[in-house]
């Protein structure tokens, strides 16, 4: 087991939370699909400290960063999805569109 | 003492807004008087240590403390430190923001009684004050950047503090915004200058500018992007339009952001990074240019309003634009003098309004008058300030506003011309707000009265350093603290000051706009409502404010952001000019007739083709919008489109 193989299981688990957040129609699903987004680069950046500057704990640090980070966005993610579906009675991403022109 | 003390300055105020924001909300809620005493315990303790600061940078050689730096932040080559500049303008400036913000804070604690958000209330105004050390303190664009940001956030805050009221709410977005538009430009110019010199330290930015190794159109776009983070931050012209709403916010943060901290920040920057302005002539113009189209701009629009709040507002963007137009004719000393002054005598401004308004319920000056009898304090105070204002001698107006006239007159013979005007029209308008507010008889329905001790005392405080504030630089010793000017005693520059013409020149010119006032709103020789019928179109221009906000309103954001640009152009050709010009210029048959002959050619001819060009960008707009789908997974998706282009060419082509 080498550096590759990490950084290709974060590849393919980004790859999966991209699919996700662009593919899905419930907005929970979204945001747990960010989420695996964000573990993916947790994991890519332990495995670069663990191999590249074995001495120093910079990728475990940042990860630590990501993990608390990742707590508050579903946190507020959550929220907000609960009083979007308050208001419209609908958490389809589709249906969502007050942006549009 | 260590010089690690600093520090302490700046971190007290967070401790406060920490302890009131957490602390005191969740466990002492039955208490609110006591976040009050925490943020004044707090900040009185960081004004005494300004003071520590502001004597030991005068006591020491090179007027500069040496404070060690922290490793901030270290990406690549870029090497972000935690270091402090303590250098005289530094000093000057925690002073102003200590003492006005503890006035203020102590004021609160009488305006705020019984409001339920009164811890929150002081939680934020640790917080910006907190904000504001920062911003003067640190050496770094960087960070000053930061707490640039966190400043606008609390003006946020304290602006939309009564969140209910929707005129409130929205106040606050639009001061966000508005502001946010000028820090795009101050955020362009540190990147610019980072590529430029790879380097963010203000001292070193500085030294390079005056050593010329920076400099040429790089210089100048820097100097400008800056300047223009300033423009929005200080409410200059076009980007004045946030502060008068501002006022919807409690009447001391009134005090505190647009009148004495926040709007300095913007001034204050450009003092910081003069050397930058100074190796660029484009940029000293265009602050000048700016600073005193604002100063008159802003001086009209003061004349008509009735608001007493809203006139101290115009009057502030006004005076702001003095301190500009110091800036960029006179230098560093001159401008910040006239901020340090303007910060003591318009803080007592707003707070004798704020005093007005608790005795009359009213911001509204129509439904004041006489409170001169009940509310002695208050118009003591208040007219000291006024006459500091309108530029009276001996009090600190004066001597700030006699060097700005004096360095435009040297330098920008045009701009002296208009901030001339200016000196007559402040003095009018200030004196306008002390006839109608006190003087005559009481035109309301309360029974006014005299405010609480607690709000009276930081007026009579503030009012004391608004009348002497001024004599620190009678002999000149400030100007040569900050760096350049020469000393002479202390009688003589008193009295000497009246060897020039100028001063004299100044003193008529406001003395003219006092009368003026008296004539008008209290001996009533003439009436203020033919003088209106009068100068109608005028007094129409002035009092909705050259139509700057529907033009902001309704022109920008309604037309070309919201409606896309090109539906923008075709409503912009139908309501602006169509209804503009033809149905003002045709139906006020100015040239009817005339017209009539052209009628033809007009609605072939000219019709045609406007109408062509809008219909035929109209129609691109439509087709153009569909992309514009509102999901935001299909922007999510075309963003990693672009990235993954860009990495593929970045791949292939290296």
């Amino acid at each position: 087991m080498g550096l590759d193989h990490y950084l290709i299981l974060s590849a393919v688990l980004f790859a999966i939370g991209l699919y996700g957040a662009f593919s899905k129609r419930s907005a929970v699903v979204i945001l747990m699909s960010i989420e695996i987004m964000l573990n993916a680069a947790a994991i890519a950046m332990v495995a670069f400290s663990r191999y590249i500057v074995p001495t120093e704990l910079t990728g475990q640090v940042f990860t630590i960063f990501i993990i608390v980070v990742a707590a508050a966005e579903a946190t507020v993610g959550l929220a907000i999805i609960m009083s979007i579906y308050r208001n419209r009675d609908t958490i389809d991403a589709t249906k969502i569109d007050l942006m549009k022109w | 003492m260590p010089y690690q003390l600093i520090w302490v300055i700046f971190l007290l105020p967070l401790a406060a807004f920490a302890l009131t924001g957490m602390g005191t909300r969740l466990f002492a809620k039955d208490r609110p008087a006591l976040s009050g005493y925490i943020s004044v315990a707090a900040i009185a303790g960081s004004l005494i240590l300004s003071v520590w600061a502001l004597i030991t940078v005068l006591s020491s050689t090179g007027h500069e403390l040496p404070v060690p730096a922290l490793d901030w932040l270290v990406v690549g080559s870029l090497n972000v430190q935690l270091g402090m500049i303590v250098d005289p303008l530094t000093v000057i400036m925690l002073i102003v923001i200590t003492f006005v913000s503890l006035m203020v804070q102590l004021y609160s604690q009488g305006y705020m009684h019984g409001d339920p958000g009164y811890h929150r209330y002081f939680a934020f105004i640790s917080l910006f004050t907190f904000s504001m050390l920062g911003l003067v303190l640190f050496d770094n664009l960087l960070i000053t950047f930061v707490f640039w940001e966190l400043v606008g956030l609390c003006s946020y805050l304290l602006i939309g503090f009564w969140f209910q009221r929707p005129a409130a709410a929205n106040a606050a977005k639009k001061a966000f915004i508005v502001t946010r538009i000028g820090d795009f430009g101050f955020l362009a110019a540190i990147i610019l200058l980072l590529s430029q010199t790879g380097t963010l330290d203000i001292g070193e930015l500085n030294n390079l500018a005056v050593t010329g190794l920076l400099a040429g159109s790089a210089l100048t776009w820097a100097a400008l992007g800056i300047f223009f983070g300033a423009v929005g931050k200080s409410a200059q012209f076009p980007l004045h339009v946030w502060l008068p709403d501002a006022m919807e916010g409690p009447t001391p943060v009134s005090a505190l952001i647009p009148a004495a901290t926040m709007v300095a920040a913007g001034v204050f920057l450009v003092a910081r990074m003069f050397p930058l302005f100074e190796s660029s002539e484009a940029a000293l113009l265009t602050v000048a240019i700016i600073g005193g189209v604002t100063a008159i701009f802003a001086a009209t629009m003061g004349l008509v309003m009735t608001d007493i709040k809203r006139v101290l507002a115009y009057s502030t963007i006004s005076q702001l634009g003095y301190m500009m137009l110091g800036l960029g004719t006179g230098g560093v000393a001159v401008g910040i003098f006239h901020l340090v002054n303007h910060a003591f005598f318009k803080g007592l401004l707003f707070l004798g309004a704020g005093s007005v308004n608790h005795a009359a319920g009213t911001f509204d000056m129509r439904k004041m008058g006489g409170l001169r009898k009940v509310m002695p304090w208050t118009f003591v105070t208040f007219l000291v300030a006024s006459l500091s204002m309108s530029g009276i001698w001996p009090l600190s107006g004066f001597w700030s506003k006699d060097e700005i006239l004096a360095s435009s007159l040297a330098n920008q013979p045009v701009l002296f011309w208009l901030a001339m005007i200016t000196v007559v029209m402040t003095a009018f308008y200030m004196f306008r707000v002390i006839f109608m507010t006190f003087g005559g008889h009481y035109r309301g329905d309360g029974h006014p009265h005299e405010s609480p001790r607690v709000m009276v005392l930081p007026m009579v405080a503030l009012g004391v350093l608004a009348a002497v504030s001024g004599l620190v630089n009678v002999t000149g010793g400030f100007g040569a603290f900050l760096g350049h000017g020469e000393t002479h005693g202390f009688i003589e520059g008193l009295f000497g000051i009246f060897t020039h013409p100028l001063p004299w020149f100044g003193l008529i010119l406001a003395g003219a706009g006092i009368l003026l006032a008296y004539a008008m709103y209290s001996a009533q020789w003439l009436s203020p409502l033919r003088i209106r019928r009068f100068f109608a179109p005028l007094h129409t221009i002035f009092s909705r404010k050259y139509w700057m906000d529907e033009l902001y309103e309704n022109v920008i954001t309604r037309l070309v952001l919201m409606k896309g640009i090109f539906a923008g152009f075709q409503l912009f050709d139908s309501h602006v000019i169509d209804d503009g010009i033809n149905s003002r210029i045709i139906e006020q048959g100015i040239v009817r007739n005339f017209f009539n002959s052209l009628k033809f050619f007009d609605e072939k001819g000219v019709d045609g083709a406007v109408d062509g060009v809008a219909d035929t960008t109209l129609g691109a707009g439509k087709r153009a919008r569909k992309a514009q789908t509102g999901q935001l997974q299909v922007y999510g998706l075309f963003i990693v489109l672009g990235i993954l282009a860009i990495i593929l060419l970045a791949y292939f082509l290296s």
